[in-house]
């Protein structure tokens, strides 16, 4: 196999944020209008890009798009596939639904402990939904690996995952033996569109689907009976509203320091 | 200790800890005593400032530096620091990425639940936050015995505890086996300090867009004239005017500012998300069609580099 890798995409089906998004008397989200979650398409460019620099699926690289979730979220899978990932797996159950970041990173683990011999694992900086980020930390715990996150660059030499993190005040460079687990930021890559030929070859890839019995989870362990938070309410915030517009006439900048000042801002 | 205790993770600072630090020993102390666990040496004046904001016990890594390192071997030793101090309730971290990615690490280890971005805590361990681009507001709690929270800056006051805490010194080893699997800094390149506040942090934060067109002095002097902190929209972040740690939005910084002045930003779902639970919220910008004078308290159709340079004359004006 050589440097060849095995590389599993977390990808989540989420609410599209362009449209207003609910929060259901379950206090579950509604998952109607979903979509692949846009800021998964950075993980996958970056694991075809690393798949693609050693030759690809013929040297042995494998890219697999893995999703937890309902029957709808197999839309983020074939979306997943034409865009070039080669091929999916949809872990799948009724107990799973109501999952919070402990429950959905156990699940996850088990999954990818299931499908073996993982290289690395790459997800992006966050849910587009929950927005907690904790899952790619909670998923490096759960299988004991290093994980490298909040990535704007990486690299793969050999055995060792490098990348570039820019925090406050500074920048860094991390390292870690794989397996590991990565995270990847919106700064990383221009994802590649999905076009007509990928279109064509995703009809012929595969999604495998797994259910909690196959990767040894117990449904008491996921869920909500398997979560460790639980949600007391949730109400939507009033929505802003307009307040005064005004054109500038000369004077705005101004207007702007009395607006300031009657708000006791300044 | 009592069954009460919290645990408040802290970066070690270089001299003394930030007020966004101190805020988190308060919002500890809504639910408990407190102590400090930090991650690296306490100087005097620091463990000063630990005892003044009440905590009890100032836990230390003894025997390895966990500074060159990801949060893996932080979240090893924070386990041991929850089992040493005992009977702890909450552990309250920073909402930072470091922090929360602490927080997800160590709840594993302990098996509790963690909840971020926490704006509001009340007595009984309820925790407040807003979701989905804060269109809703949530109440949520850890159903187990611990429960592990990053606590979002200006959320709690900074205000000393009523009785002075004995901020004893507690050294904890660093479990063997820690760094099996950690990943390593191997480099770090520092960038200018710009002397302003943290954005996150700050009161007053000014933020320019496209329509700065690559010239952000407006925006710096205004923001230096309010004491401000100055943001970017993504598209002013990826054109390279500012850097990255700038952005303010989905995929940058979510900032909740008494005051935040948007400047040549469109106001798109994905820049709303960052800044929609500011206080009041100022916006400039040519175009009146602009998603953002929708959510903005007040408005202003025309060119930020008219407006801006003669709102911060006015103020410079109205102090001198």
């Amino acid at each position: 196999m050589g440097d060849s890798l095995k590389i599993v995409v977390l990808v989540k089906h989420v609410p599209d944020a362009q449209f207003d998004r609910h929060i259901g008397a379950e206090r579950t989200l509604d998952r109607s209008e979903s979509i692949l979650s846009e800021l998964d398409e950075y993980p996958l460019e970056a694991a075809l890009q690393l798949s693609e620099a050693r030759g690809g699926e013929k040297a042995g690289n494998e890219v697999i798009a893995l999703t937890m979730g309902g029957p709808d979220a197999a839309n983020a899978l074939k979306k997943a596939l034409q865009i070039g990932a080669g091929s999916g797996v949809h872990l799948t159950d009724e107990a799973l639904a109501g999952s919070d970041a402990a429950a959905t990173s156990l699940a996850l683990a088990a999954a990818i402990r299931h499908l073996g011999d993982v290289d690395l694992v790459i997800a992006g900086m966050a849910s587009t939904d929950g927005e907690t980020s904790l899952v790619p930390a909670q998923l490096a715990e759960r299988l004991g690996l290093p994980q490298l996150t909040f990535a704007s660059s990486l690299e793969v030499d050999g055995r060792t995952a490098r990348i570039q993190r820019d925090g406050d005040g500074h920048s860094e460079t991390v390292e870690a033996a794989l397996p590991a687990v990565v995270s990847v930021t919106d700064q990383i890559n221009e994802p590649r569109y999905p076009n007509f030929k990928g279109i064509l070859a995703a009809k012929k890839k595969k999604i495998r689907t797994l259910s909690l019995a196959e990767i040894g989870v117990d449904a008491g362990q996921v869920g909500a009976a398997g979560s460790l938070t639980w949600v007391a309410s949730a109400e939507p915030r009033p929505a802003r509203t307009a307040g005064t517009v005004i054109t500038d006439e000369g004077d705005a900048g101004v207007k702007l320091v009395d607006f300031l000042a009657a708000q006791k801002l300044i | 200790m009592t069954a009460e205790t919290v645990l408040v993770v802290l970066d070690a600072p270089a001299e003394t800890f930030r007020k966004g630090q101190l805020e988190l020993l308060a919002a500890g102390r809504i639910l408990g005593s407190v102590s400090a666990a930090v991650t690296g040496p306490v100087s005097e004046a620091a463990r000063a400032q630990l005892a003044e904001h009440g905590a009890a016990a100032v836990y230390t890594p003894d025997g390895a530096d966990l500074g060159e390192y990801l949060v893996g071997p932080t979240a090893a030793w924070l386990a041991d620091v929850v089992a040493t101090a005992g009977g702890v309730r909450a552990v309250v971290l920073e909402n930072s990425p470091a922090g929360k990615e602490a927080a997800a690490r160590l709840a594993v280890r302990l098996g509790a639940g963690v909840i971020t971005d926490v704006v509001a805590i009340e007595a009984d361990g309820t925790a407040h936050k807003s979701v989905l681009a804060g269109s809703y507001e949530v109440r949520a709690r850890a159903t187990t015995g611990v429960a592990v929270l990053t606590v979002k800056p200006n959320s709690v006051e900074a205000t000393p505890a009523n009785a002075p805490g004995a901020a004893e010194a507690t050294p904890v080893r660093v479990p063997e086996g820690a760094f099996a699997t950690a990943a390593r800094v191997t480099g770090r390149t520092e960038k200018p300090v710009s002397g302003r506040p943290e954005l996150t942090e700050a009161r007053v934060v000014v933020a320019g867009g496209r329509g700065t067109d690559g010239d952000f002095g407006p925006i710096e002097e205004l923001a230096d004239a309010l004491g401000g902190a100055v943001g970017a929209s993504r598209a002013a972040a990826d054109a390279g005017w500012v850097s990255h740690d700038l952005q303010i939005g989905q995929t940058g910084k979510t900032v909740s500012p008494q005051l935040y002045i948007s400047a040549g930003i469109s106001g798109a779902i994905q820049q709303k998300a960052g800044m929609q639970t500011a206080k009041v919220i100022v916006a400039v910008n040519s175009d009146p069609e602009s998603p953002v004078f929708e959510i903005a308290d007040f408005g202003i159709v025309g060119d930020l580099f008219d407006v801006l340079p003669q709102a911060t004359a006015e103020i410079k004006r109205r102090r001198a």
